[in-house]
């Protein structure tokens, strides 16, 4: 992988997204994006550089494969296990004294985490009042994620993170396999909202007592994450909950004051006032 | 001041003996820091990082966290651990890279475009392939690339791979790498 990217080269990609298609990804953390923009010229076959610049500015569709691409589109259902076992002890005890319970989940990807938490409010009695909105930068995420369905193959491991996390039921009640896939219970899926939505430049559009942003804003720059951290402030409710992967800190924010620490280990995080 | 700013450690399989020994041999007041890289396995409670801390406590960092002189990283689980040019480490929850994330060839990669010929960085032993691409980027940035001598390690996959793949790599046992170690600080 000797064919780097230049810091100039890097910039004018970012650039030329940014102007022809609406897309910025000036505030995304550069070491990830750039690899990511060099795996894809080769994933695609793009000799040079320029050649990726032509394509990009005259092709939309192969600009939608580049997003789909860059943006980094991995998750599990129960991703760390622990931090889930805290969610259903802890958070969602609190939560149960709201009368109606709402829940953004930021950069939801294709859906796998929204699900688990479907499954812990099903089984914590708070499913039919809570609202689920999840959200995503990328439209075909969010199509994969609306329709519920998963490989059939990432359910071994899928169930065992449940079990460690202290589900209750049997898991496999909450899907029905066909050939390679499962879909999802209906039941899990119906409060939940699915659209598109641009941490770096879009607005507050309710308010909220948990958000979930989990393995997101690890690929934004400090400054993206100041912005999508005032954001999140403006859109929880006084004492409202947020939840951040095991290895996002708000320890290197400006925003650090303005939550205060639940669980340190787990992340999870409450607004001030 | 010394010939490195960074010292990178990859490994996998019949590592975990040789990374304690070059940890608990490293000089009290090394002055930069050491990023260490093994393969491990994903949600389950790990140990990895108190088992290393046999003289110096192990940090495991966070997002945007600065990579500080003299402190003792540990790639954590189920994350790429990349570093930015400014000299913070990011974390990465991608696709898998030679089916490993952490991956040995991320970090290496990174530290390579981050700090260039600055930079020492160590293969160990290891059944899979990954780390040899990180290696030979490191060296082509003018670092120094070492491999622990297959003849010596667990498992000579990951080793002999890097000296295949590389054009120009230092094959040394344990005890000469401790000793490059403490010649260059």
């Amino acid at each position: 992988m000797n064919d780097e990217l230049s810091m100039a080269d890097y910039l004018e990609l970012v650039q030329v997204i940014r102007l022809r298609y609406g897309y910025d990804f000036s505030g995304y953390a550069q070491a990830s994006l750039k690899r990511r923009m060099v795996r894809f010229m080769g994933h695609s076959g793009m000799p040079s550089v320029f050649e990726l610049k032509y394509r990009l500015v005259n092709d939309e569709a192969f600009f939608n494969s580049m997003v789909q691409y860059l943006t980094v589109n991995v998750t599990e259902m129960f991703r760390d296990p622990a931090f889930y076992r805290t969610l259903k002890e802890d958070i969602l005890p609190k939560l149960a004294a709201y009368p109606n319970i709402r829940i953004w989940h930021a950069g939801c990807s294709t859906g796998e985490e929204v699900y688990s938490m479907a499954i812990l409010l099903k089984e914590a009695g708070l499913l039919d009042r809570t609202r689920i909105y999840a959200t995503d930068l990328n439209p075909a995420n969010l199509e994969k994620a609306a329709s519920g369905v998963v490989q059939l193959e990432y359910m071994k491991e899928y169930t065992a993170n449940y079990i460690q996390s202290g589900g209750i039921g049997d898991f496999s009640d909450y899907y029905s396999a066909r050939y390679d896939r499962v879909i999802l219970q209906k039941e899990l899926r119906k409060n939940i909202t699915f659209f598109q939505h641009n941490l770096a430049a879009d607005q507050v559009f309710n308010e909220f007592q948990l958000i979930c942003c989990r393995n997101v804003f690890i690929y934004f720059n400090r400054e993206l994450q100041n912005h999508v951290l005032k954001l999140f402030y403006d859109s929880l409710s006084p004492w409202g909950f947020l939840a951040l992967g095991i290895k996002e800190s708000l320890r290197f924010t400006e925003m650090r004051n303005a939550y205060e620490t639940v669980h340190g280990a787990h992340k999870i995080y409450r607004r001030k006032r | 001041m010394g010939a490195y700013d960074i010292i990178l450690v990859g490994g996998s399989a019949g590592s975990l003996l040789p990374v304690t020994t070059i940890l608990e041999q490293l000089p009290g007041d090394l002055d930069i820091p050491v990023v260490i890289v093994l393969h491990r396995l994903k949600n389950v409670q790990s140990e990895m990082d108190r088992l290393l801390s046999v003289k110096k406590k192990i940090i495991e960092p966070e997002d945007k966290e600065k990579i500080v002189p003299g402190r003792i990283y540990l790639a954590p689980q189920n994350y790429h651990l990349i570093t930015e040019t400014d000299r913070t480490f990011m974390l990465d929850y991608s696709e898998l890279v030679n089916f490993s994330r952490p991956s040995i060839d991320v970090t290496f990669n990174s530290v390579a475009l981050a700090y260039e010929s600055r930079t020492l960085a160590i293969l160990l032993s290891g059944a899979n392939k990954d780390g040899a691409e990180g290696l030979c980027n490191v060296q082509e940035k003018g670092g120094k690339a070492v491999v622990q001598d297959p003849a010596t390690a667990e498992f000579d996959v990951m080793p002999l791979a890097a000296i295949n793949a590389c054009t120009d790599v230092s094959v040394m046992n344990i005890e000469e790498i401790i000793l490059h170690i403490k010649n260059n600080k």
